[in-house]
């Protein structure tokens, strides 16, 4: 009896089933209020993520941000809802109104269903699917799909413009990531997400898949459009990108997309390199497991705040260059290399037998990945030192020659 | 949870998905002014009326990127079952996933002579 009472949602089909109801009934009954609840929680919680954001932002720029509406300004974004809600939206003329009404729904629903398979505690998580890390992959494209019909629905050349240049880095982006979510999949063995958290018992996925988490976290921001990738709303640049024409909630939306999006990408590296839920008492306690889960996205959240608060915006030739030229080969060698060491590891009989939680079982593959990782990491810095400073020089040259021929003293004299 | 409920919980999930944004739009809908002109209906611009047509034919780099991205999307997928079974493979299975990552690299190479890689 005890044992039925730590996860209600799960035990409600056999207890309504039980007590009469169509079993069939029930199940559709216990299947709807788990997606309330998980579909829900984001958009609920991405009025405090808006209200974070703005707060963060304001004390890096030594403001105060949002304080007057509510306690500490809490309730500010309730408000800005309200007012949205009650704002004239404008659809501009010759729009393709199906697709300029449908992109900011579908938006929001690439990005609310991603949390379906986050495994929020050892018994709370949407549904565990068996391949959970391609669902949410191929979910999180959606996203660029909303993008592009945005963009190309509003008729206007800022929108497109900004559209095209969204979609060719985010899916350009979409490889390292994926190729960096191949090396979790190879220790742990598995594609349900779940499972990737009860494989980190032992060790966090930080440590044997550095590269990959720093891939994953580099990719993930510019997925988002967080700074130094933000082209996606480059306000200097195209106005204000896709979704320019957007006003009242429909732009609502976005922006709220936009927020949860970011929480959701930290919240996904948390799963899969910081052990998600797992930490002292989380198995007994499954609310403990939630509250680590959300403080470890929290601890990568805050400072990718800041980072956009700080950084300036890269040009588009320079992100995509950095993605193709960069990451990608680093991606690439850092599958062979985790490949190549986890057989030697095994060769040698130092790998931990799958299902292992013992730390120090674990300890001697991951420090051999560690290594690996850090020598990876060490070429590639290497490399893109004697890259960045051939490419200086030759700027360095240009200037030099722009300046004679304007007769002007350039700073190289 | 059987493998049928779990798509049927995706699915659930993706039908009240479409609900949750449509509401406030849908509020939105009831309570919002309708004062609709012609010049605010205009195609946004800076400060002149929009010249020529939007829907042009477009920049080849964008779809260049975009085929480049393709190759390594296909690819990548048949790299994941190879990765979900790497814990029981043998050295041959780790020289034949090199050997694909190779055609892998070679495609990027490939696209990097080329130029198709710069952004001109």
């Amino acid at each position: 009896m005890e044992q039925q009472c730590i996860n209600v949602i799960q035990t409600m089909a056999p207890c309504l089933t039980s007590s009469g109801v169509d079993p069939g009934l029930a199940q559709f009954i216990s299947i709807l209020i788990g997606v309330v609840l998980v579909a829900l929680f984001p958009l609920v919680l991405v009025i405090l993520l808006i209200w974070m954001e703005r707060k963060v932002a304001a004390r890096v720029q030594d403001r105060l941000g949002p304080n007057r509406v509510g306690p500490f300004g809490l309730f500010q974004n309730i408000a800005d809802a309200l007012k949205l809600i009650i704002k004239e939206d404008i659809t501009p003329a010759g729009a393709d109104r199906t697709i300029f009404n449908l992109a900011p729904i579908i938006a929001t629903l690439s990005t609310t269903m991603m949390w379906a398979v986050i495994p929020f505690s050892p018994v709370n998580i949407g549904v565990d699917l068996s391949i959970g890390v391609l669902y949410f992959t191929a979910i999180g494209s959606i996203g660029t799909l909303a993008i592009m019909m945005a963009g190309w629905s509003s008729n206007n050349k800022y929108a497109l413009l900004g559209a095209f240049r969204v979609v060719a880095a985010l899916v350009s982006y979409e490889v390292p990531m994926v190729l960096a979510l191949l090396v979790p999949v190879m220790i742990a063995g598995t594609l349900s997400m779940q499972s990737l958290v009860v494989a980190q018992q032992g060790m966090w996925f930080i440590v044997p898949a550095f590269v990959s988490a720093l891939l994953f976290y580099i990719s993930n921001l510019a997925e988002t459009g967080r700074a130094p990738f933000d082209l996606i709303e480059a306000e200097s640049e195209l106005v204000a990108g896709y979704n320019i024409e957007y006003s009242g909630m429909k732009f609502g939306l976005f922006m709220a997309n936009e927020f949860m999006h970011a929480f959701t990408a930290n919240l996904l590296f948390a799963v899969i390199f910081l052990g998600g839920w797992s930490g002292p008492g989380a198995t007994e306690v499954p609310l403990l497991g939630f509250i680590y889960l959300f403080l470890k996205t929290g601890a990568l959240y805050i400072p990718s705040l800041i980072l956009r608060a700080t950084v300036p915006r890269v040009r588009i030739d320079q992100m995509m260059g950095f993605n193709w030229k960069f990451l990608v080969p680093v991606a690439i060698v850092n599958v062979v290399v985790v490949a190549f060491l986890l057989q030697v590891t095994k060769a040698l009989g130092i790998a931990p037998v799958p299902g292992e939680t013992d730390f120090l079982a674990n300890l001697p593959q991951a420090l051999v990945l560690f290594v690996g990782n850090l020598l990876t990491i060490a070429v590639a810095l290497e490399m893109i030192r004697r890259f960045g400073r051939q490419a200086r020089s030759e700027t360095s040259g240009a200037a030099v020659v722009i300046a004679e021929a304007h007769d002007v003293p350039s700073a190289a004299h | 949870m059987s493998v049928v409920n779990e798509w049927a919980f995706i699915g659930v999930f993706m039908a009240l998905a479409w609900v949750f944004p449509a509401t406030p739009l849908l509020v939105s809908w009831i309570f919002r002014p309708r004062r609709a002109n012609a010049i605010k209906m205009q195609t946004y611009e800076c400060g002149v009326e929009t010249v020529g047509d939007t829907w042009v034919q477009f920049k080849v780099q964008y779809y260049i990127y975009g085929l480049v991205f393709l190759v390594f999307d296909v690819e990548l997928i048949f790299l994941f079952p190879w990765a979900m079974a790497y814990n029981q493979l043998d050295f041959f299975a780790f020289a034949a996933g090199l050997l694909f990552i190779f055609l892998l690299t070679d495609a990027l190479i490939y696209a990097w002579r080329k130029n198709a890689l710069e952004w001109a």
